[in-house]
């Protein structure tokens, strides 16, 4: 009895006792990471062999400026300035001072070393977390020396994936058309370079007019439109091997062949008894399949990236519209409902957005909308742009702008421009020559 | 012959008194100039220092008699007589004569001298250094009944609040800063559930003394790498951000504390 009279006494003192207090984030701020890139450590013998072998003076840090340029050029990332830095690269590398890096805002650090290993070039590259004071990922590469450049960019990859949670594009090539002379009597050639510009290479002579060169999204592999005898022509080209086919000769107006997500068939548009219709060909048996069958003229298509849909360009409205269809062609349904002409959508390598070029009261506009044709936003605005290319994240998009002639026809130029989801970061993108009708390749270290 | 002589002679003499006699009118005037004035240029001052004209003066009094009749045409304010604030210790000939003042001010007679612009030195005039004191006296009271009201009120309630929790503007003050350490990694997929809860224990000074993802089995899981980054990016923020804007009293209330980081509506815009 007594027992329980104390349990029932104990039950009566009163106690503090609190709830949890719950607070909900729910916005936070935009601003690109400060992120320090410590150029990679390198010892003497090393330095000494790149520096034969690469005419590099220093390969750490030129390969530490490729990630730096690259995280700078994506917009979501601030590298700081190396002058700032108070550890030397090789301790840095070894075990970083927390609180140096911490007094100069760094929110993150990147720190390497590069060392020449049975005439090959290994890099290692530790990513860390300056706030909470360890590492996040420590990873090696072992390639030829003269693949520096793109050992910088996969640790980009890399580094990217870990920090925003999406794949990287770094490690990435973009083919377009090289264009030279005056616009009367252009020499258009295929060129290739990397995603920041470096290691340009022209893949045609120019004597045949080159147009729409499109990646396949699996392997290296480039269809392109020329015009050989006048009569346009699909060309597949190897861009490891370098090797070209012919797909075929296609009769009339021929449009812009792109790869399907399998990389297995071609889209294209062609006009065929003189209505230019929406067609696919298989690459392996070359059997050719008509897709959309109407009076009006159907261009631009795209598939989205599980190919069960087809996004296409079409005036069956009256006005050039996009509409979005069945990959047999079945179920077309209009998408495009704004002011003005849209065409070239292009489907987002992630499925969710289409891409696309908008001519409105005169000027051409940049977009994005969902693929059932609501949040229409409008990235870029100017006098002549068109043909977006996806990054193969779906974040960015390349496009090329021409500029106005002049009264005497001068000053015309055409360049590769790119802007990414939010319509803040846009930039040019360096080309020696002028430059059209851009393709962004997929993954190379996929 | 003497008579033509004559004649002449006297002809000659008739123009020699004519000419004598016109000369003078035809004469010139000499110019008449002007005398020069010399002027002195000097600086206008913001008032006049010339006195008042005798006439001058005569109106301006006229005009003030006429405005204190237009004063006494008002009805005379109350007389309210002056409570003595029965807190304020003083001695009695003074306070007598701080009433006399205020009185006197509420004169309409003397309205005539408010209406004229009271400068500050004229308030100063009036400034009586036993009134201020009564006047902090009387503050100090008012302070300490308000506080014990306000005692009152939060024994009364301490509880409710207590089960609330942060008052609207201490979730505020925290929100915001936080909002501003946390770098919303931007390659989340928006449309998976990007909720971190993260519970703490706090200092008393605000700092984070222990942080805890509540879904840590999650970061684990295949296809739940994006989990991992957006928890990452919580941790950073509030680190970042310690210590803590946290309220400065009821540490028991605040020691434990769970932010639940939600990235959707940042992403989807």
């Amino acid at each position: 009895m007594n027992k329980y009279l104390t349990l029932f006494l104990i039950l009566l003192i009163p106690t503090n006792s609190f709830a949890l207090i719950e607070v909900d984030i729910t916005r936070g701020n935009l601003n690109p990471l400060p992120i320090a890139v410590s150029p990679l450590s390198i010892d003497n013998e090393s330095k000494q062999n790149f520096e034969k072998i690469l005419k590099k003076k220093n390969i750490g840090s030129e390969i530490s400026l490729v990630i730096e340029n690259n995280l700078k050029i994506s917009g979501l990332f601030n590298p700081l300035n190396k002058d700032a830095f108070l550890q030397a690269p090789d301790i840095a590398n070894l075990k970083p001072r927390f609180e140096d890096w911490n007094l100069i805002k760094a929110q993150a650090l990147i720190t390497g070393k590069v060392s020449f290993v049975n005439e090959k070039l290994r890099v290692e590259f530790r990513l860390w977390d300056v706030l909470a004071g360890k590492e996040m990922m420590a990873l090696a590469f072992t390639t030829v020396p003269n693949n520096w450049r793109r050992v910088g960019h996969i640790i980009t990859d890399k580094v990217y994936e870990r920090l925003t949670g999406e794949k990287g594009y770094f490690d990435t090539r973009i083919i377009y058309v090289a264009e030279e002379g005056p616009k009367t009597k252009r020499i258009k050639k295929l060129a290739i370079m990397d995603q920041d510009g470096a290691n340009n290479k022209f893949l045609t002579l120019g004597n045949e007019l080159v147009l729409t060169p499109r990646f396949n999204p699996t392997s290296q592999m480039v269809t392109y439109l020329s015009y050989f005898r006048n009569l346009p022509r699909v060309y597949l080209l190897d861009i490891e091997t370098g090797i070209q086919e012919v797909v075929g000769d296609f009769p009339g107006m021929t449009f812009a062949p792109r790869f399907s997500p399998d990389g297995k068939k071609i889209i294209m548009s062609f006009a065929k008894d003189g209505n230019s219709e929406i067609y696919t060909m298989d690459l392996e048996n070359r059997i050719v399949e008509k897709i959309t069958n109407h009076p009006s003229i159907d261009t631009s298509p795209s598939y989205s990236p599980d190919g069960k849909y087809i996004c296409f360009n079409s005036d069956r409205s009256g006005y050039q519209q996009i509409y979005v269809m069945k990959s047999d062609g079945s179920n077309v349904k209009r998408i495009s409902f704004g002011k003005g002409l849209y065409g070239t959508p292009v489907w987002s390598p992630r499925g969710d957005l289409i891409a696309f070029t908008k001519l409105h009261k005169g000027k051409f506009y940049i977009g994005v909308m969902r693929t059932d044709g609501k949040g229409e936003r409008l990235l870029t605005e100017n006098f002549y742009q068109e043909a977006p290319s996806w990054s193969p994240n779906g974040r960015v998009l390349i496009f090329y702008r021409e500029t106005k002639t002049d009264t005497k026809g001068e000053g015309f130029s055409a360049k590769l421009w790119s802007i990414d989801l939010t319509g803040y970061n846009e930039r040019l993108v360096n080309t020696p020559t002028d430059a059209s009708d851009p393709s962004w390749s997929s993954l190379l270290s996929n | 012959m003497n008579r033509s002589i004559i004649i002449s002679s006297v002809l000659h003499l008739v123009l020699i008194m004519i000419t004598a006699l016109s000369l003078p009118f035809l004469a010139k005037k000499p110019i008449d100039l002007p005398p020069i004035v010399s002027v002195e240029l000097i600086q206008i001052t913001d008032k006049t220092n010339i006195p008042f004209a005798p006439k001058a003066k005569k109106i301006i009094e006229k005009i003030k008699e006429k405005e204190k009749k237009l004063v006494s045409e008002q009805a005379p304010p109350k007389k309210v007589k002056k409570i003595k604030p029965d807190s304020v210790p003083m001695p009695d000939d003074k306070v007598k004569k701080v009433e006399k003042i205020k009185e006197d001010k509420q004169n309409p007679e003397k309205i005539d001298d408010e209406v004229k612009q009271v400068s500050e030195f004229e308030k100063k005039e009036l400034f009586d250094p036993n009134n201020i004191a009564a006047l902090i006296d009387k503050s100090k009271i008012e302070t300490s009944e308000t506080s014990k009201k306000t005692d009152k009120i939060t024994q009364d309630q301490q509880k409710s609040i207590e089960s609330i929790g942060l008052s609207l503007s201490e979730e505020d003050a925290l929100k915001a800063q936080i909002f501003g350490c946390w770098s919303i990694p931007l390659g989340l997929p928006y449309n998976e559930n990007l909720l971190v809860r993260i519970k703490l224990q706090l200092n008393p000074d605000g700092t984070i003394s222990q942080s805890e993802i509540l879904d840590h089995v999650r970061m684990n899981k295949p296809g739940q790498g994006f989990y991992k980054v957006l928890a990452e990016s919580a941790l950073r923020a509030i680190k970042l951000c310690q210590p803590l804007r946290v309220p400065t009293t009821g540490y028991e209330r605040w020691k434990e504390l769970q932010l639940n980081f939600d990235a959707r509506e940042m992403l989807e815009g």
